[in-house]
């Protein structure tokens, strides 16, 4: 098969390590950089809290003596972002929208997609790249161009994208340049998704190995597959939904534009007859089953890594896939459960409801075969596999927390609270991430031949999992209290108050969690060159990633592999080992 | 429990006729998914203990049980089906759906820009008067048509909502600008405020008190400090009120009290 991949391994260092076109190279470039992103990303969620933990000055307020740290906001920030080191409005506003658009776009989604799945996705049907490699090499530096084009909105006149992830018209058509950047960036980001998820899709299809039948296939793998028809599907409708948005700022026109509509005290001028709710519509058609490729991958890894780790086969193989593929056609028609108050015909919601019910119960099953996964089971609990058991709990609190907002008559005293807040990111940060940071643990040693610290990584495990909870858990009071998202400083209003001291316990807990993936971090780069080395197969696993040298070679597999049976054969009665590789011929 | 001896999870007290209903929804909800999570819970720790590698263990290869995992999705699913149709469709309809008769209801318009809430009460002629985004002024936010006979009596007030206690009454909600959202968490219902568009939300109040509204969703710079205040008055209370606004807008002051507020 080595020689029908279409290119050879290069020699020099730009082509090796750089414009590579090999898919564990590009894996890794999208690892790296995915994390640098979620590390931004974070940071303008500690300084978001760090506001919202103390909005007001208080009583011993000196302008002459902030105190240290609030000098040092002020003089990084400037007076007019961060005026005696307390947050303007609008910097809040921007934080806000850049937070959401780069940890979903530009961290989590590269992450568990593009990183994993680049990675990952060939040595486990047996190929010895993606189909497309060159388009896989395009794909990485088009996301990397739109990262970059999506940070240099906060160099724009008047700062970054202020209106929310979800940019909403026509606030976000009437707001100051940086939305434009914003749209450009996104056109770009979307377009390096397309051409990643075709990309998936083809290699899964026609590049597995002899044997390697759908019915054989890890379930790491459908979840890509599934996720790519989901990217492959939705991402071209907000595209055009992004294009309309750009229009209506650079060439007046009004798609999103009703007539008579004021901006800045007259009457704006425009042609008018659009519709602000098209904007919210095209939107959510991408942003649900966006939900879904944030939390098919980590599924995926949680998966693999539980079975390797119990040591027995998953339960409930095709229940699971059959799930998956479920939930993927299903997460085309829940997308207005986010407009019940949007003002769209009323009668609608009581169809979206019930679509979003339906969607509950394939996810409540994936969570219950991967539950009965561990019984009878011989569990190892590495680092990996605290992470993925840990993935269950967490996605089941962000799933059980989806029932009373996609229940219309609930959500219409829950919705824009921080109840929502608090639902979601149960679904993706203690979810999604916790298991790409497992799925990071596992993978490592196949990635760089070495393997991470244990204790190090222990640390790392509770020093997140701990302080997350006391993170998102109080945004689920704060909801539950009725406090809205979105606020630079909820103080303002009364009704807020009662809840208010919640946010300083958040803060805190952000802070400790920062502390925490210092460790992480540590233990990444420091083991990169000086973990324990480790042979092919350091986990006894039995997929086909393990079967090739770590780190793979160009090409990676020696000859190519041939499959025998389904991926999980761990424990088979009579067999000499407990674990059965796919590829040990019987 | 609340203030009044009712049951709560955290949710503050409740002044609407259908408050109490999604009130008790949310309860239902949340016991059945801590129920949920807590037996879900137990039966994981108790696999974590349970299976945890032994030396020299063996793992076990034939796995029963494959059609019994899918009770618990079918028990969902048969909940959710049965959260639908006995709350979902009928509270949705009264909530959303439907509006109490306009005869026996209080009908106020208001019209939303950032950052603030106008309201427009039609007096005692019943009818509201015309309104024209072209006559928008900084003394006339709403652009109210003045030459139109059915302004002369009508009542218009900024981020500050009276009505009478035990008597519905219906917002009729546009914005000139955004989109906003009127929230008042003690009423229990919310609506998007939406230009181009006329959007409909209604409550009853059944208790007197000052309540907050708030903007809920992302309006600008200024959105944290789009708040105002509905004041329920018993029925007197209200009537009163209202005449003293009607005479000082009949007199032509230009402020009225409640605008100073």
């Amino acid at each position: 098969m080595s020689s029908d991949h279409g290119h050879h391994e290069p020699d020099n260092f730009w082509r090796k390590y750089v414009f590579s076109v090999d898919h564990k190279v590009i894996g890794i470039q999208y690892l790296i950089t995915s994390f640098l992103f979620l590390l931004i990303g974070f940071g303008m969620m500690l300084l978001m809290r760090y506001q919202l933990a103390m909005p007001q000055p208080g009583d011993d307020f000196n302008p002459e003596n902030l105190g240290m740290f609030r000098t040092l906001l002020q003089s990084i920030f400037g007076d007019d972002k961060m005026p005696y080191g307390y947050m303007a409005p609008e910097f809040y506003n921007q934080l806000g929208a850049m937070h959401g658009t780069i940890m979903i776009f530009l961290g989590v989604v590269p992450l568990g997609v593009a990183a994993f799945g680049n990675y990952v996705l060939p040595l486990q049907i047996g190929a010895d790249d993606m189909a497309f490699p060159r388009l896989n090499m395009a794909s990485y530096w088009t996301y990397l161009v739109g990262g970059i084009v999506m940070m240099s909105a906060f160099l724009a006149p008047g700062g970054a994208a202020q209106s929310g992830w979800t940019s909403y018209a026509p606030l976000s058509v009437t707001a100051p340049p940086g939305q434009t950047v914003w749209l450009v960036a996104m056109i770009i980001i979307i377009a390096s998704s397309l051409l990643g998820s075709v990309n998936f899709i083809v290699t899964t299809l026609n590049m597995r190995a002899k044997g390697m039948s759908l019915g054989r296939m890890p379930v790491f793998v459908w979840a890509q597959l599934v996720t790519a028809v989901l990217l492959l599907l939705a991402f071209p409708v907000l595209q055009a939904g992004a294009m309309f948005q750009l229009l209506d700022r650079v060439a007046d026109t009004s798609f999103y534009i009703p007539k008579d509509m004021f901006y800045g005290g007259t009457i704006f001028p425009r042609a008018g007859g659009g519709s602000p709710l098209l904007w919210q519509h095209l939107f959510w058609f991408l942003a649900h089953p966006e939900v879904y490729v944030l939390l098919l991958p980590a599924m995926g890894i949680v998966a693999e890594i539980i079975a390797t780790n119990t040591r027995k086969p998953l339960f409930g193989y095709k229940e699971i896939v059959g799930s998956m593929i479920l939930i993927g056609a299903l997460s085309f028609v829940v997308w207005a459960h986010h407009m019940f108050v949007s003002g769209m015909r009323t009668s609608l919601a009581n169809l979206f409801v019930t679509t979003t019910m339906t969607i509950s119960v394939p996810s409540v099953a994936i969570l219950t075969c991967l539950l009965l996964s561990l019984r009878g089971g011989q569990i190892r609990f590495n680092t990996p596999m605290l992470f993925a058991v840990a993935f269950l709990p967490m996605f089941g609190i962000g799933g059980l927390t989806g029932l009373p907002l996609g229940f219309a008559p609930t959500d219409l005293y829950l919705h824009d609270t921080y109840y929502v807040i608090g639902h979601f990111h149960y679904v993706v940060a203690p979810g999604s991430l916790i298991a790409l940071m497992g799925g990071t643990y596992y993978w490592f040693p196949k990635m760089f031949g070495r393997r991470m610290d244990e204790r190090l990584g222990k640390l790392h495990f509770w020093g997140t999992l701990i302080p997350i909870n006391f993170v998102f858990f109080p945004m689920l009071i704060q909801g539950m209290w009725g406090m809205q998202r979105r606020l630079a400083d909820p103080t303002l209003q009364w009704h807020n108050l009662p809840v208010q001291g919640w946010s300083m316990v958040i803060g805190i807990a952000a802070a400790v969690m920062l502390v925490a993936q210092i460790p992480f971090l540590w233990n990444f780069f420091y083991s990169i060159w000086n973990g324990e080395e480790v042979g092919e197969n350091p986990w006894q696993a039995t997929t086909l990633e393990w079967a090739c040298p770590s780190p793979p070679p160009h090409g990676n597999f020696a000859k190519p592999p041939e499959v025998f049976r389904g991926p999980y054969e761990y424990s088979v009665p009579g067999h000499d080992s407990d674990f059965w590789p796919q590829d040990e011929a019987a | 429990m609340n203030s009044d001896g009712g049951y709560t999870i955290g949710m503050p007290p409740v002044a609407t006729t259908y408050g109490g209903d999604i009130d008790s929804l949310m309860i239902l909800l949340h016991v059945v998914m801590v129920g949920m999570f807590i037996i879900w819970g137990v039966y994981f720790a108790y696999c974590l203990i349970k299976f945890r590698a032994t030396e020299g263990g063996k793992a076990t290869y034939h796995q029963s049980g494959e059609s019994a995992s899918f009770v618990p999705d079918g028990v969902i699913l048969a909940f959710e089906i049965w959260l639908i149709l006995a709350f979902g469709i009928p509270l949705w309809a009264e909530l959303k759906q439907e509006t109490p008769p306009v005869e026996d209801s209080l009908e106020i318009h208001m019209v939303a820009e950032q950052f603030a809430w106008n309201f427009q009460y039609a007096g005692p002629d019943g009818k509201f008067g015309r309104r024209d985004p072209k006559l928008v002024s900084g003394s006339n936010p709403m652009g109210i048509d003045d030459d139109d006979p059915a302004a002369a009596d009508d009542v218009m007030t900024v981020n500050n909502l009276y009505v009478p206690v035990d008597k519905p009454f219906i917002l009729r909600m546009t914005s000139k600008d955004v989109i906003h959202d009127f929230q008042v968490t003690n009423f229990r219902n919310k609506q998007d405020v939406v230009p181009g568009l006329e959007t409909t939300l209604w409550f009853e109040p059944n208790k007197e008190g000052k309540y907050e509204i708030g903007c809920a969703q992302l309006c600008g710079l200024g959105h944290t400090k789009m708040v105002g205040n509905v004041f329920v008055k018993s029925p007197e209370e209200y009537e009163e009120w209202f005449k003293e606004e009607l005479e000082y807008k009949l007199a032509d002051v230009g402020t009225t009290p409640s605008n100073n507020s």
